[in-house]
């Protein structure tokens, strides 16, 4: 066996040496060292996310008798994963060291590097087993952490909801991979792109239909959303906030890379009006549930669905232009969402409020705080020159990019006609902060320094995104 | 008479539909969690039936299986073990007790 192989796996390696030492510190320190675990978490992490910008165009490699590849596209997306995770990490410091948490706090780290590396397998996977295995590998360390507040009824309730739908999932895309074995004879990407090209039968679009069916649930597309809303407002902040920017992200990579590249040539006859009644049904169905939240975690629920349909829009032009702006969506929504996370996620752990009301007057007691959550809510909405705009912009442009047909139009007025609905449920969060007046608003309160390096992280994201245009154009050439 | 091919795959596809209409029907967590075991075996079989059926020259589906079933085993302990602390808390492991955060 050729070992060189494994220098192709530059960041799995990488990460999977990051989990180790924080196991090992964790493990053999004494309790009263193991204080720094959120904080040696952090600083590895950030070593991690700097050792994958190095070199900043890597080559296509594979591994694992083609199992697994890496190309500058794949390095690139697991960048933006990695930025994601370290702000996630900084964010939940102060949540890490309080005082239920504390005692299992190594736990969290290393499940959390544990799904990531999942993540990547998944996303650079070249053969079914490696992708399912990749698959699985994040979402049951996912359930767990989804589980993590043992003295809270909500967690366990949430969890058992997601690991019951996580499995069936699963299921459902195994049984769908098990027809496309019968129907092909192999499970690697070429090998069935190969086959797909020469027959096409109605078994096939029932496979996949499937592993479409499958997806939908990991990516949470209407009508395969149901667990959404629970789980994200049952489960910890920077749990949810994991879940709806992380492995949402990753999932929504893995599902652009299998369609089109593995069913890419059934795009016309089979997945692209799949997508169309998801992509509707998605977007519509999440704008209108998030209108009447009043818990906040769960209109961030909603409205993190909603976003799912956008991001599937970049996959439905099916053109290398969708790949690029669908990493670039990812990387907005992955500073939106953590901005808006850590604003409630601070407010939580100060005060324990969690409801829309509970923010009437936020803007006179807290400015700093109802500023940043204006951003967010004004970058996931799409205001120019937020970087939500753009980002939403190269998704509606890439889905008509390709053969532009006159039904593509149609979507993308679809979701236009949406984005402006969504206006309406994402500025009532900013009316209820600077306009609504409050008896009792939540008082003034210094966040931990942690949380406000992660707000200011994102911030400069969402500004920065928006008027750098460096970022995109990156993205671009790494695709082309 | 020849034990064909459709021979596994009907009670295959029996077995997945069973789960599914007991993931669907049943309230009791483990119960449901055995409807979904039905489902994965399911795919466990289809798999190894069309291997050998179809491309006995290869190991591919048999690989597959393995790991599915590894990967089940998984799932499954991990499932367990929610159920029992949403015990511990609840007392309770039926799904339409475990309706707190409906809104």
């Amino acid at each position: 066996m050729d070992y060189s192989q494994f220098l192709a796996m530059k960041q799995e390696i990488g990460l999977l040496v990051v989990f180790l030492l924080i196991f090992l510190f964790d493990t053999f320190s004494s309790r009263k060292s193991a204080k720094a675990v959120p904080a040696l978490s952090v600083f590895l992490m950030g070593v991690l996310t700097l050792w994958g910008f190095c070199p900043l165009n890597s080559a296509d490699a594979s591994a694992f008798a083609g199992m697994y590849v890496t190309s500058p596209v794949m390095t690139a997306i697991k960048n933006i994963l990695n930025v994601g995770v370290l702000i996630i990490l900084v964010q939940s410091v102060k949540w890490a060291n309080s005082e239920f948490v504390a005692i299992r706090r190594g736990e969290f780290y290393e499940l959390v590097l544990l799904t990531l590396l999942g993540m990547y397998f998944m996303i650079s996977s070249r053969h079914f087993l490696m992708f399912i295995i990749g698959l699985e590998t994040a979402s049951l360390p996912l359930c767990a952490l989804v589980a993590f507040d043992k003295n809270r009824y909500e967690s366990h309730e949430a969890a058992i909801k997601y690991v019951l739908t996580a499995v069936f999932s699963s299921a459902v895309l195994l049984m769908g991979l098990s027809f496309v074995y019968g129907l092909c004879g192999t499970l690697y990407y070429d090998g069935i792109a190969m086959m797909c090209r020469s027959q096409f039968g109605v078994m096939m679009a029932v496979a996949l239909a499937f592993v479409m069916a499958g997806f939908g649930f990991k990516i949470s597309l209407v009508p395969f959303h149901l667990w959404t809303a629970d789980v994200y407002q049952g489960a910890p902040t920077p749990v949810t906030s994991y879940l709806s920017v992380i492995s949402k992200g990753s999932a929504a990579f893995a599902f652009l890379v299998v369609l089109t590249q593995v069913f890419g040539s059934l795009y016309a006859d089979a997945w692209e009006w799949m997508l169309y009644a998801l992509i509707i049904l998605t977007i519509t169905i999440g704008n209108l549930f998030a209108m009447r939240q009043v818990n906040m975690k769960r209109f961030l629920a909603f409205s993190s669905i909603s976003q799912a349909g956008y991001i599937m829009l970049a996959i439905i032009g099916d053109n290398p232009m969708g790949v690029s702006a669908l990493m670039f969506y990812v990387l907005v929504y992955v500073f939106s969402n953590l901005a808006a996370f850590g604003v409630i996620g601070a407010i939580e752990n100060a005060t324990g409020k969690v409801d829309m009301t509970d923010y009437n007057g936020l803007y006179k007691t807290n400015p700093r705080l109802a500023f940043t959550m204006m951003l967010a809510m004004f970058s996931l909405a799409g205001i120019p020159p937020f970087a939500g705009f753009f980002s939403k912009f190269f998704v509606f442009t890439s889905a008509l990019n390709g053969t532009g047909s006159v039904a593509l139009y149609v979507l993308v007025l679809i979701a236009l006609i949406n984005t402006i609905i969504s206006l309406y449920y994402y500025l009532l969060v900013v009316k209820a902060m600077f306009i609504n007046d409050s008896d009792s608003p939540v008082a003034t309160f210094r966040s931990a320094c942690s949380e406000r390096v992660g707000m200011w992280i994102c911030v400069a994201g969402i500004i920065g995104l928006g008027i750098v245009s460096y970022f995109y154009d990156y993205l671009l050439t790494v695709v082309y | 008479m020849d034990i064909t091919l459709i021979w596994y795959l009907v009670p295959a596809l029996v077995m997945f539909c069973c789960g599914v209409y007991g993931f669907l029907t049943r309230r009791n967590m483990i119960a449901m969690l055995i409807s979904l075991e039905l489902m994965l075996n399911a795919v466990d079989i289809n798999f190894v039936v069309f291997n050998r059926y179809l491309y006995p020259g290869s190991m591919e589906g048999w690989m597959f299986t393995l790991f599915g079933i590894a990967i089940a085993a998984a799932e499954t302990a991990l499932a367990i073990a929610i159920i029992i602390n949403l015990f511990r808390v609840s007392k309770n492991i039926d799904v339409r007790d475990a309706t707190h955060m409906k809104h």
